[in-house]
């Protein structure tokens, strides 16, 4: 039995950015203090501001979206993860370590190992072919040939590129292209994923195509995304967890729900008014938090108290990789005499995979007072969801 | 009243002389060593040209024509390669080949570097550009002075004047190129955590190529235009049987000559414009 809390990957603290030198960005440093808008400190003082304060906590394997409009700040935000940027007060830290204090060769292993980038506009090496692009970051690392071919033969096969191995960027369209950036970003296997609006270039349908195709992809690749768009419907889609900028600050971030159930302001309630629940709301995005699972060993009676302690009519257990194996119910504990919950264990029992959009899911929950388990595509515990809760995120 | 004052008259011709001088006296021994480096490139580069039979010259020529283009150019190519020998100016050929060879190769050796570092560096990008312009609004006639002055006559300082002269386009182009990279593309090379060293070589370079070899030619053919006039200060070739067909006043002689530099600067130009496109391989979106 344990509490589950799942680590922060990236916490950034107290950040401000400042597009500017000198005298005028000590200036316009002071006149984010005293409250001046973005505007004013531009023509007061020629600096743009960037960011102007963000306080942000990215779990790891969240697929999290940052959202805006254009100019709130959003590439200058990502372009600080791995300092393509250098912000002028705060923290980041990835895996509890800042980065804003490393020196050249941290920040370069920082880049080469454990961050990857797409780009908008695909960033793509035009004399180079598909391959040799996928395989630049490893090549950068100094990988021999033999062995960087291969891995980025592997990276290529996930993103369903195989085959176009030897064409040059140019004979892609806007779609592959975008699946080179991904693919490239990848090979080097790095445990974040920075996304500057991969998919604001291309076509509407290939755009979704795109976006289904990494949220499978999301499963099987197990990183920490931060995830960019100016899309609204995009981010509701993408996100485990949202925030909304706006000129340099974050108006509202959480879960997509909260949201839908509790606009911080106006703004955010024009912002959402456009998004169509039912297109984009999962199971994911609905599902309540995992407070407590169970293994199958776990002493009966403290299992009870637990479940009574925290108001729950249901328990998961899981085994020690957190893949489900089936539910206890306070009923059942509470009338049994074992000592253990092994045998109380119910396996044969629904569960639903956690990117399934909930408007399919609520037909199947049935009438069942009970939660149901959602899960990730190795069958690991994810969350829970019931019919209540979807319904009221679908009005 | 409509004339300028004397009283304001001020030559700066007898500074230049100065600093002239004081670069004669000084520096003599650099000078001579340069010279020196010079005649043993320039005999060395002579010998192994003339050493190539004129008939297997020519079928180079067809066949890299071919392999860049097609028969049909490679065959063009050779042709006029053919006539330039035709005229009786084949050893006067390899002769001003060589200067531009040597000039072009030091032009890219100091050139490519330079535009590289403007590129990198707001500061000597802003040195660099008016001196740029000024350099290549420059009559080509100046540089022969200053040439002669250091190295005397000959073709070391024809080597000298044909290389200031030519330099321009190749330091500007790849400062263009390079500047030019799509900022994507570089930042990409970055967030995967290049060396500086490698995003030079693995992508500023590489993708500036198209650009860098534009400037690779415009400096060819900009040498060849030189080595004609430094004919003027002693170095032979077709540019001297120019020189001696002007003094003498015939003019068929002197077109049959001019023909041949033409000739030659098409086969470079065409050479150089080949191998551009081939080596930008994939990259002709
Ligand atoms: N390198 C830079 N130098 C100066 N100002 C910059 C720089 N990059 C961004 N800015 C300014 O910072 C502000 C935020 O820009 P940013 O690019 O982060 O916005 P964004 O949310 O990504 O917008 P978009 O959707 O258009 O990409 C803008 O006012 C922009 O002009
Ligand atoms: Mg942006």
């Amino acid at each position: 039995m344990k509490k589950v809390k799942r680590k922060n990957k990236i916490e950034v603290e107290n950040l401000q950015l400042i597009f500017g030198k000198g005298r005028a960005k000590q200036k316009a440093i002071k006149m984010v203090e005293a409250g001046a808008t973005n505007e004013e400190i531009r023509e007061e003082t020629g600096c743009a501001v960037g960011i102007r304060n963000i306080d942000l906590n990215i779990k790891e394997g969240e697929l999290f979206v940052i959202v805006g409009l254009s100019g709130s700040g959003k590439s200058s935000f990502l372009r600080c993860f791995n300092k393509l940027n250098h912000p002028n007060r705060g923290e980041i830290r990835i895996d509890g370590e800042d980065i804003l204090s490393y020196d050249k060769n941290q920040l370069q292993e920082l880049r080469r190992h454990k961050i990857g980038m797409v780009f908008q506009h695909f960033g793509l090496l035009s004399h180079r072919t598909i391959l040799d692009n996928v395989a630049y970051g490893l090549e950068v690392q100094g990988i021999e040939p033999e062995s960087r071919k291969e891995k980025a033969y592997e990276a290529n096969k996930i993103v369903g590129l195989e085959g176009w191995e030897d064409y040059y960027p140019h004979q892609l369209s806007g779609g592959m292209k975008q699946r080179v950036g991904l693919a490239r970003a990848i090979a080097t296997e790095p445990e974040v994923l920075l996304m500057d609006e991969p998919y604001s270039a291309l076509d509407p349908l290939i755009r979704r195509d795109m976006q289904n195709e990494l949220l499978n992809l999301e499963e099987y690749i197990d990183k920490t995304i931060v995830f960019i768009t100016h899309d609204m419907n995009e981010a509701f889609k993408m996100g485990d967890r949202i925030a909304l900028l706006k000129d340099g600050e974050i108006v509202q971030k959480g879960k997509p729900m909260e949201f839908f159930d509790d606009p911080r302001n106006d703004y955010v309630r024009d912002f959402i008014a456009d998004v169509d629940k039912g297109q984009v709301l999962k199971a994911k995005q609905v599902m309540d938090d995992v407070d407590v699972d169970f293994k199958a060993n776990d002493s009966r009676s403290e299992v009870l108290s637990t479940l009574e302690d925290e108001n729950m009519k249901v328990g998961f257990v899981v085994d020690e990789n957190n893949k489900l194996i089936g539910r206890v119910t306070l009923d059942n504990v509470k009338t049994s005499r074992a000592k253990t919950i092994k045998d109380l264990i119910e396996t044969d029992i629904q569960s639903f995979y956690r990117q399934r959009f909930i408007k399919e899911i609520l037909p199947l929950v049935g009438e069942t007072d009970y939660s149901v388990p959602i899960v990730d595509s190795k069958n690991r515990l994810r969350g829970t969801i019931n019919k209540e809760v979807i319904i009221n995120a679908l009005i | 009243m409509f004339n300028f004052p004397e009283k304001l008259e001020f030559s700066i011709a007898g500074i230049i002389d100065a600093i002239v001088e004081w670069i004669l006296t000084n520096l003599d021994g650099l000078f001579d060593l340069i010279s020196t480096i010079i005649v043993y490139v320039f005999y060395y580069v002579e010998t192994f040209l003339n050493y190539i039979p004129w008939w297997v010259m020519i079928l180079l020529v067809i066949y890299i024509g071919y392999r860049l283009y097609h028969v049909g150019m490679g065959l063009v190519l050779g042709l006029l390669l053919f006539l330039i020998g035709v005229f009786g100016l084949w050893e006067m050929m390899i002769y001003t080949l060589a200067i531009v060879l040597i000039s072009v190769v030091v032009s890219l050796l100091i050139g490519i570097p330079t535009g590289i570092l403007m590129a990198k560096n707001k500061r000597f990008e802003k040195i660099l550009l008016p001196i740029l312009d000024a350099m290549q609004t420059m009559p080509s006639f100046v540089y022969l002075i200053p040439a002669v002055m250091l190295f005397g006559l000959g073709k070391v300082p024809a080597v000298f004047a044909t290389t200031i002269y030519a330099i321009p386009p190749v330091i500007r182009l790849t400062f263009l190129g390079i500047s030019n990279v799509d900022k994507e593309v570089r930042e990409a090379g970055m967030a995967f955590g290049s060396t500086p060293f490698q995003l030079l070589f693995k992508i500023e370079l590489p993708q500036a190529l198209s650009t860098i070899m534009t400037g690779v030619n415009q400096t060819t053919m900009m040498a060849m235009a030189m080595v004609v006039i430094s004919s003027m200060i002693g170095a032979e070739g077709i540019g001297e049987e120019v020189l001696v067909a002007i003094r003498n006043l015939e003019v068929g002689r002197g077109f049959q000559a001019g023909f041949a530099v033409v000739f030659l600067a098409i086969l470079l130009d065409r050479l150089l414009q080949g191998t551009t496109k081939k080596l930008q391989g994939g990259d002709d979106a």
